[in-house]
This record gives structure tokens, sequence and C-alpha cells, in this order.
């Protein structure tokens, strides 16, 4: 029980026995009714499964440009595999991706591509700590310094003296064979590189002490899963040095170490990573409009747009702290000279600060451009892809596919009288196999239908009027706005942003029985806590079923104790 | 061919003077008589295995001839290949069989077609598909075990997998495949200079620790983690193996022109234009390392299952045409789904064309390769999978017949596969599941 490492430090204060005895009573009482988490009223026994996650592109970008800096990371595309969307995220699909021979074979040419530029004549005295006596021979003391100090970084924990006197060995016998000793430190460095130990992150779990029977991360693991959560990166020195010290798993020293890395600019990063893979923003890695119907709107256009949400997001959320909710509402945002033009206003060049006016139809994330342009046809607006990504993106609901045998034909009805999509759509209502999945889509993409294909607004489509009422599980709207208001106050919203960033911190897919109590237990405290995503993020990082630990869905045991160092 | 002219024995004994180059130029006289053999080593030209793939099916009126076996008649959508007719077989009216799995929207057809097994759900991908098991069998001996490339320029777009958690990741960057292909790490068979790599030698002696460190990590892991453990042990000892490669001088390969530049980088985007200049790009260059002999399995994938190729001027993709267009009963077709059909065998005809330019021997690469190429529906407009058509290219170095319509009568498509995997030399009894199983070859193309 953490909360029992406070208690003598409060008995000290009471000056008789009975006192004492009378409060150690009392924070015992409190701890047991609390579900021992220090009174956050977690469920008793929370705990997450043990994962084996493969590291993601971005986590390996972020954590080389930790380790050595943009410029030797940005120059080298991260050679891991694209994942498989799971649970409505792709970093879940890290938790059971296998990798290649051909992969391998990518991740190696990238281990080399970055060892080089590491030892290159420009980088090595910015990275590599020390000077060998000779550059033509191995020098065993320069290698280890090196391969110690990055090692610890990039294994995330101390390198063991074992694993330490191979690698400078492989430098030493690398430098004599190649008569250069930073050639010989590559080597050893790629070997590093293209090490499983580095690129799957494993959990280790050990007893936990204050809780029997019960098992936890240990306190690298524990360090790691806080820094992927929180960064989308490696645990840095200073997160390492809490683990090492045994700090990071005192109650205290864990809530020092989460509040500085929420206190920190990287959270930024974090945020950004775990909003682009929410918002399905893979999608425009790829994604193009076509020219002839669109053509202002280039591959930069999409960019900006993309970037442009994930500002809002970010200053929405982290820099103002405001309620979640209020980012399907807000009309603050940012704006670039590519998407002015989407836009329609007036600006200047790079990114500013820009407010929608009161009589704007923009307001909210789902006015955006990226919502709009990555939910439609390349041509055209889809008021089914809306709704359907509407419900799945932001309130964690699963939309049937169709049928396969059936017909949509009577959607490309060539009847002139048919002029908007309203009309158009009419046979998924009167369709029986369609209305199903579509009542439930549809409504809400009509709302959206005054933007076009590419989020351009527009008055009319073919010259007809456009009528965008509809209906958001029994909540009924005239327009976007009243649309907006609907989400924002669907009970759906926060919890599936909860679901999301559980999801996301402990690395894998929810179990739909085994992570329901503590689900409600995060919706209701962000509920609380007026739905601000950090108290959210520190609530999550510091709770027990973050760091305690479960068998996980391979079947991994839970009796695993020793320490790789 | 003397042995004191034998390219080994020169060889021998530089890799322990890593520095040391030697001037080995391509001479007429390593090759035999008719060119098909190396002849200092008796290395004969490889035989490969490829795949090509493409969306969405077709319409059956218009892409099905109405004749069977040779100089078949070319209806509309198959125009395209007029050219190249004598080189592919046309593979029509097989069967994929869903049993009592779902029929799951362009999902179940490509699946069966490559890994012979229908897959449960949408997230359900195939086991190890066909590619995958004919380059354990032939990917040994050159630099890359499978080449995966597309033309949509995501990298999502494979059809290629290890197993159902591991795909191979495709090449969707004309300038990354480039640099992959023929970057630093090429070394050019018919180079003037044989320079082995110094590191490879101390790469594979680090590589052999991290191997240890491998297997150490397995033992505390639950089944499935261990097993994704095992395959990345397993990929090292490829690696392994390619590093051995890398120190051996290859031999002088007449049809090998690898490009004297990277490419042109493309923008994203699926216009059928850009995607025509994307796959042309990525063909040309994934052909020329085949011929290089840096693989000798390789796939090229044109279009997605559920393709979103655009036509200038049509607001509707690929995919959508094929649901919400209807169908024009005097043309009998969808006229703007026959259209992407139509650019479809275009690429097709591109990609065999291709292949009949590089010059081996005194042939072609097409008498060196056999080319499976698969969709995912039949009719697309309704997920139907019965009929789906399918294709081979190339002459297996004789061991097929081409030019061929064949008419499977209802018989499993996994026939195309499981004849596949026999003329690439492996030793299956069978292959496929449930009614997709089969170990009955397609005799019509066997020569």
């Amino acid at each position: 029980m953490r909360g029992a490492r406070v208690a003598p430090v409060a008995l000290a204060t009471f000056a008789t026995a009975r006192a004492a005895l009378a409060v150690a009573v009392a924070l015992v009482l409190f701890f047991v009714l609390a579900g021992c988490t220090g009174g956050t009223g977690e469920p008793e026994g929370s705990a997450s499964p043990m994962r084996v996650r493969l590291m993601t592109g971005k986590q390996y970008s972020a954590t080389l440009a930790y380790i050595f800096g943009d410029d030797v990371s940005d120059a080298v595309p991260a050679p891991l595999p694209p994942l498989a969307r799971t649970g409505g995220l792709l970093a879940s699909g890290a938790a059971s991706i296998g990798v290649t021979s051909d992969q391998i074979q990518q991740i190696q040419q990238a281990a080399a591509a970055v060892a080089a530029r590491v030892v290159d004549e420009e980088h090595r005295d910015f990275l590599i700590p020390c000077k060998p006596a000779d550059e033509k021979a191995a020098d065993a003391p320069c290698a280890k310094m090196f391969l110690q100090q990055t090692g610890r970084l990039w294994y995330r924990r101390p390198v063991d003296d074992a694993r330490l006197a191979k690698l400078v060995k492989h430098a030493g016998e690398a430098a004599d064979e190649l008569k250069d000793f930073y050639a010989g430190l590559a080597v050893a460095l790629e070997g590093m590189l293209v090490s499983p130990d580095a690129l799957f992150i494993m959990d280790v779990a050990e007893p936990d002490p204050d809780h029997p029977g019960h098992r936890r991360l240990d306190a690298y693991s524990l360090a790691a899963r806080l820094s992927f959560f929180l960064w989308n990166a490696a645990p840095d020195d200073a997160l390492l040095k809490a683990a090492e010290s045994g700090e990071l798993l005192t109650r205290k020293g864990r809530e020092r170490a989460v509040d500085a890395m929420l206190a920190s600019a990287r959270v930024e990063d974090g945020v950004r990573a775990f909003f682009d893979d929410m918002m399905g923003f893979n999608d425009f890695d790829s994604l193009a409009k076509d020219p002839k119907a669109y053509p202002t709107v280039t591959g930069a256009t999409l960019a900006d747009a993309r970037e442009q949400t994930l500002r809002t997001v970010i200053d929405h959320l982290i820099t103002k702290r405001e309620d979640y909710r209020d980012l399907f509402t807000t009309r603050a945002t940012f704006m670039s000279m590519n998407l002015a033009a989407i836009y329609g206003v007036p600006t200047v060049n790079g990114w500013v600060p820009y407010e929608f006016p009161e009589d704007s139809p923009r307001a909210g994330l789902l006015t955006q451009v990226s919502f709009l342009s990555a939910h439609a046809h390349p041509a055209r607006s889809s008021v089914t892809r809306r709704g359907k990504a509407l419900r799945e993106l932001f309130l964690c609901q699963v939309v049937p596919s169709p049928p396969p045998n059936v017909d949509f034909s009577k959607l490309d009805d060539p009847d002139p009288s048919l002029k908007t999509a309203r009309e158009r759509l009419k046979v998924h209502a009167t369709n029986a196999s369609c209305a199903g999945c579509h009542k439930i889509m549809d409504p809400m993409g009509f709302a959206l239908e005054h933007f076009d294909g590419a989020g351009q607004f527009r008055d009319t489509e073919n010259g007809a009027v456009l009528d965008t009422s509809g209906s958001l599980d029994g909540n009924a709207f005239k327009d976007i706005n009243g649309l907006n208001q609907a989400l924002h106050d669907h009970p759906s919203l926060p919890s599936c942003l909860v679901n999301r960033v559980y999801s996301y911190g402990t690395g894998g897919p929810l179990s739909v029985s085994g992570d329901k109590a503590i689900l409600a237990h995060f919706t209701e405290r962000f509920a609380k806590a007026g739905y601000k995503l950090p108290d959210l993020l520190r609530d999550i990082a510091l709770s027990n079923a973050f760091s305690e630990v479960r068998e996980g869905k391979s079947g991994r045991p839970t009796q695993v104790a020793q320490n790789s160092n | 061919m003397s042995k004191l002219m034998n390219r080994r024995r020169v060889l021998r004994g530089m890799l322990n003077g890593c520095a040391i180059t030697v001037g080995l130029p391509f001479l007429n006289c390593f090759l035999n008589e008719n060119g098909t053999v190396l002849a200092s080593t008796g290395a004969s030209i490889p035989f490969r295995f490829g795949t090509w793939s493409w969306g969405l099916g077709m319409s059956e009126a218009v892409f099905v001839p109405k004749k069977t076996g040779p100089n078949f008649d070319l209806p509309p959508e198959i125009a395209p290949l007029k050219d190249i007719q004598q080189h592919i077989n046309l593979f029509t009216n097989y069967k994929v069989f869903k049993d009592a799995a779902p029929n799951l929207c362009h999902h179940t057809g490509w699946v069966i077609l490559r890994s012979g097994v229908a897959p449960l759900t949408a997230a359900n991908r195939p086991g190890e598909t066909i590619d995958v098991t004919i380059a354990k069998k032939i990917g040994s001996a050159t630099r890359f075990r499978n080449l995966c490339a597309n033309a949509t320029g995501d990298v999502r777009d494979s059809f290629s997998y290890e197993n159902g958690n591991s795909v191979n990741t495709p090449e969707w960057s004309p300038i990354r495949f480039y640099q992959r292909l023929f970057g630093t790490d090429f070394q050019n068979p018919n180079a003037p200079e044989f320079k082995p790599d110094p590191r490879v030698m101390v790469r594979k002696s680090v590589l052999s620790g991290v191997m240890d460190e491998t297997k150490s990590l397995t033992k505390d892991l639950g089944a499935e983690d261990k097993a994704r453990l095992d395959q990345y042990f397993t990929g090292l000892r490829d690696l392994e193996r390619r590093f051995d490669l890398q120190l051996t001088k290859p031999e002088p390969i007449a049809a090998c022109h690898p490009p004297a530049k990277p490419p042109e980088d493309l923008p994203s985007g699926l216009d059928a234009d850009l995607v025509s200049k994307r796959h042309r790009m990525m063909t040309d260059l994934m052909l020329m390392a085949v011929a290089c002999d840096q693989a000798r399995v390789f796939n090229m994938f044109y279009a997605a299952a559920f393709s979103a190729t655009t036509k200038p001027g049509y607001d509707k993709p690929h995919h959508t045409a094929t649901h919400e267009e209807a169908v024009v009963e005097t043309q009998h077709c969808q006229p703007n789904v026959s259209w992407y059909t139509r650019r479809a065998m275009e690429e097709w005809a591109y990609y065999v064309q291709a292949l009949s330019k590089i010059k081996e021997g005194d042939g072609t690469m097409l008498d060196n390769v056999l080319v499976y190429a698969s969709t995912d529906q039949s009719f697309a407009k309704t997920h139907a999978i019965e009929g789906i058509p399918m294709f081979t290219a190339g002459r297996a170095q004789g061991r097929i017949k081409t030019g061929l319509h064949i008419d499977g009568a209802g018989t499993p498509g996994t026939r195309l596969g499981y004849t596949s995997m026999k003329l690439m030399g492996l030793d299956v009894p069978s292959w496929g599941d449930q009614s997709n199983h089969t170990s009955k070859e397609i005799g019509e193309i066997l020569a």
C-alpha cells in the first residue's frame, strides 16, 4: 500500500502514542476505503496487462532525436512497419504486430545510416563524450563511455556489465579490423539499434511490496510506460534517474516525475501523437483531392489542415487547459496562408492564431478542413463518411459495414431534380437494408453539408438551398452549431476520450470486462475536474491501474521478476 | 572455361584483404553459347516468382472472352492486353469459397487467393501468403528475400504477409525504392571492381551477439509474444545470410543496367494518371532489381481492394463508383467502373511488356518468371466473389504454355496458387482450407 509509506512521517507529528495509534488506524481505514489508491477511489485490484509493444515509427524517431538530435533522426526514415488500427488506435496495434525478415533488413539499414551519422566528423564531437587516444585503433575506455551513456537511453535502463563488455568488445574488434575507432564504434551502435530489447517495449514486473500478492511494473518499465504515454518517446535522463534511485516507485516520487513530464514542452509531442492517432490522421499521408474539382487544394494545403487541428488541440487542451468538450464548439484556431484560401479569410505568412467570428459557420473540430476533407470523397462531400467518422472517432461507436449485396445504384440517380445529397440519399431511409445503419450516420453528416469535399463553405449545392437539420441520438438540431452542441453534450464524448487515452497509455486494446470499472472511475473524475486533459493524463499516470499488472492477452505470465540489467 | 579463369578462384582469399579491389570486367567468355547459362559457374538464369494485383475485379460481360484456349477474343475491358496476349494466361470462372465465414467486402476474395484460407473478420489478415511461402524456397540467394512495392503511394497497401500480424511493408515512393535497391548498399554485378565492404564481417559478429540477446528475451514470454520474438530471431538469421551474400562477388549479369540516377519525386494522390506514372516507375525499378538478381520474389500492387483511384472530372473514386454507378444495359457494364478496369489492364500490359523488354540470355525475362495476378472481387458492385478472374504471365522457364484463356468450371481459384507453388519447385501435396483446399493443378497450362 503506497499510502503507508507516508504514515511514519505523519505519525511523528503527534505527541502521544494513543494519538498516533488513532491516526494510524484512521489512515489505514482511509486507504482501505479508498481502495489503497491515495484517496482517488480507484477500484480495488485495478491493473493493466503486461505487454510487448513494438516501438512505433514516431517513437523510434523521437527517441533518436532525444539521444542524437533532430538532424540525425530526420535524416533516416523510421524503418518500422505500418500498424493495424486496433480498438480505435494504431498504437494498440503495436502490441500484436510482428516484424518480418524484410523489415529487419530495413531496420539494419536504418541503424547503419544512423550510426554513420553519429560518428561522422560533423557529429562526433557533440555526440561522443570522449576522444580516442588514437583514431585508428580501438579505445575501450572511450567506447565504454559512449556505449554506456547511449545504451542507457536507448535500452531505457542501465546497460548491465555483461552486455556492456560485449558491446565494447565488438567496438574494439571492429575498430582494429577497420583501423578506425569511429567506424568500430558505429558497428557496435548498429547492434544496439537492431536489438529487439530496445525496439520492443517489453514490460517487466516484480512483486509489489505495498500490495502483497500483486505485481507491478518495475521502475524502468514504469518509466518507459510513462514516457511513451506522455511524450511518445523513451524516458529522458531525469526519468531514468528517478527509476534508478527507486524514487519513481514511491507515491511522491512518481507524482514529482509525472508533474515534471506534464510541465515539460515535450508533453505537446505526446498529446499530438495521441490525437493524430485517435483522429486517424495517418490518412493524410496519402490523402489527395481531385485537382479539377478543388484546384486550390494541394498536398501542402492538406498537410496544413492536419497541422491546424493539432495546433488547435494543443492550444486548447494543454496551453489553455480548457474543457475537452469545448474543442467541438471553439472558434479559436490557427491559420496559415495555404488554409486561408480554403477558409476564405485574410491572413499573413506563417502560423498565426485566428478566431472565427460569431456569425461564421466555423466552430469546433468538425468544421475544420481536416475533418471535412479526410471524411469526404476526392471530388465531393460525403454525408455518410462524416457521420460515420464522428461516431467512430469521437464517440467510440462502431458502425457496421454495409451488407455485401446491397445495391447503391439509386444514389447515382441521374434525375436532375435531385440536387442535394439529402435528396439523393433518401434511398437510405426508404431501403430497409440501408436504413438501419444510415440513420445513425446521415443525420449528422447533413449538418456538415455546407462544406464541400475539400472543406470549403458553400451556400447551396447545385443551386439548391441546403437543409442542414438533423439529430444526434435524440438531440435534434437545425444546423452545424446545433450538431456541435449536441456532440459537446453527448455523454459518450468524454468517456470515449478516456477509453482511448487509457488504452493508449497502457499500450494496447481495452478489455470489455477487465477495464470497465477503471474506465468508469476515470470518466467520473474527468467530469468532476471539468474535462481537463492534463488532469486526466495525470490521473491515469498516477493510478494503480497504470502500474499494477495482470496477465496480458498473449498469456504472458505475470511471474516475471528478473531485471535484464 | 579453364580453371585458371574461374571467377571464384580469382576472388579466393579476398575477404582477408577487404580493402583490396579487383578488376573483373564482364566478359562474353563467361557465358555459354546460347547465353542462358553462366559458363564459368554453370549457374543458370534464375527462375523467379512475381505477383501483381489490381482492385475491384471486372464486369463479366465486357471482360471474359467468349472463346477459351489460344487466340481468345479480347472484350473491351481487356482490349489493352492485345500486345501481351501471347505472354499471359487468363483464368475465369474459378470460385473462392467463404464456407461458414461471412463474405467480407473486398477482403474475402484476395485473402483466399493469396493465403488459401477464408478470413473470419475484416481485421483477420491472411496467414502466410504464397509469395512468402515461395520466397522461403527461392529467396535465400539474393540480397532481398521478397520485394513489395505499390502504385498507390500508401504504406498500408500490401498483399504480402508472413503471418496474420506481420505484413511485408511495401515500398511506396519511387525515390525511397531507388535508394533501397540501388543506393549505397547495391553491389553492381557488372562493376569492374569488387570491393567487399569490410564492415560486413564485423557486422556479422555484432549480429550474433544480438541473436544471443534475442534468445534470452523469449524465456519469460507468453506464447504469442514468444512467437513474435522467435520471428525476430529468424529475421536476424536471415539478415546474417544476406551479409554473407554481400561478401561474395556477384556473377556478372548482362541484363543488369541499374538506373544512373534517382527518379523524380511524386506527390501523393490517386488520380489515375498519377497512379499510372507511379506504377510504371515502381515497376521499372523493381524489375531492374530482379534483373540484377537482387530479389527472386517480387510483388507489385497496382490498386487496393477498396481502390480509391480517381478519374479526372468524375466525382466518384473507383470503389465508390462500383457501388453507386448504375449498369448501362446497352453497354453491359458500368461505364466509369469499366474505365477504371481498363486503366488497370493497361498497367498490367505495361508490367508484362516491361518484363518482355529485359533481355536475358537469348530470350527475355518473361521466359524466366512466373507472375501471378489476382484481384479481390469478380463483380464489385455486389461484392461477388464467384468467377473471380486471375492471370499469369511468363513462361516459367518452359514449364507452362501461354496465350490461353482457361475456364475453371467453378473449381477452386486456389488451384492457380497451388499450381504456382508446384511450378516454383515447392513440395506441397495440397493447399488451401476447407472448400478452398486443392491438390489439383491447372493442367491446361502445363507444358
